[in-house]
């Protein structure tokens, strides 16, 4: 089947050449049949990829060594569960799966815009193909996933340990659908700019996708988060490292179009800024793909350099200048309808708060690109870590989280002093109050200033989160008379971007009070231990009860049994493990070869909780074992030639046995030197950790992504409900204008 | 698999997608277009951010967060606004170009 998805990769290329060709011919002559044929190679181009990737998958799934991909990523023990993961985890497999994941959310829009916008929809068309030609050459000429071997291995080199974790099966198709969804309101913010219709419809139809692709991205980004802290064994969740910053970068971006979009919907304002915005989250979604896969700047995340780079920072290059190109050609249409009437009022704080976002994308992407910029200008490649971040991003994420607490509870347009008193009191208080509260523990967060004004603004923001809700739940029963679980329902279903919205903002105050408390009160220490031994951290002691050893075709494992207690009572038992995975390197021998650090991954023993989690990781040192190993390498290495020689001279059944039986004994040498760790344990390092609060931060992300989903959910149509309401209610003052109706 | 089965294959995939993706060319054409016309389609888009709008403004008033008079004056130009709005849907819809 490979020959068969190489020629559907070929068509899938031929198709989306023709595509563009055919949309820009029919918006040009004004000719409708070329345009549906344009569109309809969109939907061509989604079948290819479906095909091609579904052929893939299944070479995967069915251990396929003759496919390169398969033998170079997978093996037969691969669990099945990770072969399907493992298509992705090659640059020629996330190659496949960004067209794709283009071609269906593009077929996607481009069905439902199939009778409107019919003007801007034909270059959103070619802009989308445009993508997808893109990606399927380079699948096609660079990186093939249908080359194959014609004399396939017996078995592949596997998945790549750190990859065997549940996350990794959702966490790069959510950031890819981040990725190729910020490509449709790029698109059509093209096709906008090059027909000059820019009013809100455009905007109508790809608002929608811009807040999926802010969803999908977020998700992807905590998964990554929750990986890199389960199983990276470095004890953090996030590293500022490249690949990380790389989906920040246009989530922070989208997150400002998602707000200041709502400004031109409502007054026509900030066009230039909205079209910049998201021509400049499109641009950072393809700048994160190619850090993902380019291996351009160092990263735990890159799996693999590759010769992507020259094509991708030619497409890089034509979307800036292609943008700032329609920009500067319409920038008198782009001129605002209207202006800011007043500095109090819901689109000033919008606008700051885009500020805030913008400069924040700014820092991030300075300091992330800044080892390549000090590399072309002085020939060093300087290296930056989280220091360099803190003291720019943690003032602004303060700045931030006041302004998603401000923002709630300001009307739009303008208010007046007596308004601002009835909506600030409450949630001014509540924030004060968490200061002095935090101020006067003892032991309390003092000594931390900015840890302790983000948990008085996480007061505040959650403070105006329940007031908005309240009173909003209030103003609905006074109309309908349900019961407040009712009115509440009814009022966000009703409501559900605005109420969708301050979720978000209650969610990401929650999140940001776990990085806060997480990153200032985290106690950690490197130890090493023998069985019996303890160590105290943050009050809890910590014993190293006995080490543990498991021996699996798959991976030596070498753990230890933590028993923490506080005080003198238990507290919990963690249970910590070192995977060690056979290594390919010939030069390891046949022994040393399962003992080779650098094929070796973390399980950490945690116990998570909501006030604090205790997260140890052990760091076992093999090289204890060396006089064994090397001994066990010097008798295989004299030992198992001969087997061979002798075995090949044997009819075949009988050959087999004897090199079972061979392979069996080196088995049980392997598990007699792993057993060593149990019976003559050695002083081992551990890392030990207590961190406050790491748990809101996945119980923020949760939240958020509620949030997200209630904004996203499809309204009904207000003209039904207008229908609905006019059935009931009296006539409206003014024809064709909504009624007023309940909140 | 073998190699004249995979050929036949891809030539059924590439024979179907000729067919379909030039579908529409081969169509006789059609003289009315089911589709909204650029400028009513903009218009109908303004329509329903204004009525938003209109819903926001007195979902602030209700919760508190405009005062009775800046509602009623918010609300009366929001109003103006949507009529305008409403009559340039009226103008571009009883254009000739746009009639069906």
């Amino acid at each position: 089947m490979a020959t068969v998805g190489r020629a559907l990769l070929i068509m899938a290329l031929g198709v989306t050449v023709y595509g563009i060709g055919a949309s820009l011919y029919g918006a040009r002559r004004g000719r409708r049949a070329w345009i549906d044929s344009g569109r309809r190679a969109v939907y061509a181009l989604g079948a290819l990829a479906t095909l091609a990737f579904a052929i893939l998958e299944a070479a995967f799934l069915r251990s396929d060594f003759s496919f390169n991909v398969v033998a170079q990523h997978s093996s037969t023990t691969t669990p099945t569960f990770y072969k399907l993961a493992a298509a992705w985890s090659s640059q020629e497999g996330s190659l496949l799966l960004w067209v794709f994941l283009l071609s269906v959310w593009s077929s996607l829009i481009l069905f439902l815009t199939r009778r409107r916008v019919r003007e801007i929809a034909p270059y959103a068309t070619a802009v989308l193909l445009g993508f997808g030609a893109f990606f399927t050459s380079l699948a096609v000429f660079f990186a093939n996933p249908f080359a194959t071997s014609a004399q396939p291995p017996t078995e592949g080199a596997g998945l790549d340990p750190l990859l065997l974790h549940p996350s990794m099966m959702i966490h790069p198709p959510m950031l890819y659908s981040g990725y190729t969804l910020l490509t449709i309101p790029f698109a059509f913010a093209v096709g906008a700019l090059v027909t000059g219709r820019l009013g809100a419809e455009w905007i109508s139809m790809t608002r929608r996708f811009a807040l999926a692709a802010w969803l999908f991205l977020g998700v992807g980004i905590l998964l990554g988060a929750r990986w890199s802290y389960t199983e990276l064994g470095w004890g953090g969740y996030w590293a500022w490292d490249p690949v990380e910053n790389a989906a920040l970068m246009p989530w922070l971006c989208i997150t400002a179009f998602i707000h200041s979009i709502m400004i031109q919907e409502k007054r026509g304002m900030l066009k230039v800024w909205n079209a910049s915005l998201v021509l400049a989250s499109g641009t950072l979604s393809i700048l994160g793909t190619f850090l993902v896969r380019s291996g351009i700047l160092d990263s735990i995340h890159a799996f693999g350099a590759s010769t992507l780079g020259i094509p991708f920072v030619l497409l890089i290059a034509a979307m800036v200048i292609g943008s700032i190109g329609l920009i500067l050609w319409r920038r008198e249409q782009l001129r605002s309808d209207a202006r800011l009437e007043s500095l109090l009022s819901r689109e000033a704080v919008f606008l700051f708060q885009n500020l805030v976002l913008v400069a924040m994308v700014a820092v991030v992407f300075w300091i992330t690109f800044f080892p390549l910029i000090s590399e072309a200008l002085t020939g060093t490649k300087v290296s930056v870590g989280p220091p360099a971040f803190r003291p720019f991003i943690v003032p602004l994420a303060l700045i931030l989280v006041l302004l998603s607490g401000v923002g709630p509870i300001i009307a739009w347009r303008r208010v007046t002093a007596a308004n601002l008193r009835r909506s600030f009191a409450v949630p001014v208080c509540v924030g004060a109050a968490t200061l002095v509260v935090l101020l006067v523990w003892p032991g309390g967060p003092a000594a931390r200033p900015f840890a302790l004004i983000m948990f008085a603004l996480a007061g505040f923001v959650l403070a105006t989160v329940v007031q908005e809700l309240w009173r909003g739940t209030a103003a609905r029963r006074a109309m309908t008379h349900d019961p407040v679980p009712l009115a509440l329902v009814g009022l966000v279903r009703r409501n559900r971007r605005r109420y969708g919205g301050y979720i978000v903002h209650a969610g990401l105050a929650v999140l940001l009070v776990g990085v806060a408390a997480s990153s200032s009160f985290q106690h950690s220490q490197d130890v090493l231990l023998s069985p019996g031994q303890r160590a105290s951290v943050d009050g809890y002691t910590i014993r190293y009860v006995r080490p543990t050893e498991a021996v699996s075709s798959q991976k030596i494992s070498f753990g230890a049994v933590l028993d923490v207690s506080k005080g003198g009572k238990h507290v919990t038992t963690v249970h910590t493990i070192r995977n060690f995975y056979p290594s390919q390197n010939p030069a390891d021998g046949l022994i040393g070869k399962f003992f080779d650090s650098a094929d070796s991954d973390s399980q950490v023993g945690l116990d998570a909780g909501l006030r604090r989690d205790i997260w140890t990781v052990i760091n076992v040192d093999p090289s204890h074992l060396a006089p064994l190993i090397n001994q066990g390498d010097t008798l295989f290495a004299n030992y198992a030639p001969s087997v061979m020689t002798q075995a090949a001279k044997m009819p075949p059944a009988r050959a087999q046995q004897a090199m079972n039986a061979l392979w069996a004994e080196r088995d049980l040498a392997v598990a007699e030197i792993a057993r060593r760790f149990v019976s003559h344990p050695w002083p081992t390092e551990f890392l030990l950790i207590v961190d406050p609060l790491v748990t809101w931060i996945w119980l923020g992300a949760l939240i958020i992504g509620g949030g997200g989903l209630i904004a996203l959910w499809p309204v009904p149509s207000l003209a039904r409900r207008r229908a609905a309401v006019r059935k009931r209610a009296r006539p409206s003052a003014s024809p064709g204008l909504p009624v007023r109706e309940p909140a | 698999m073998s190699g004249p089965l995979e050929f036949l294959i891809v030539l059924a995939v590439l024979g179907g997608l000729v067919v379909f993706v030039t579908a529409p060319l081969r169509r006789a054409r059609t003289p009315g277009d089911d589709s909204a016309a650029p400028g009513v389609a903009e218009l109908e888009a303004a329509r329903e951010a204004k009525y938003r709008e209109l819903r926001d403004a007195e979902l602030d008033h209700s919760t508190g967060k405009l005062s009775d008079d800046d509602y009623e004056e918010i609300d009366r130009s929001l109003r103006a606004e949507a009529i305008e709005i409403l009559r340039a849907l009226d103008r571009e819809r009883a254009l000739p170009s746009h009639g069906q």
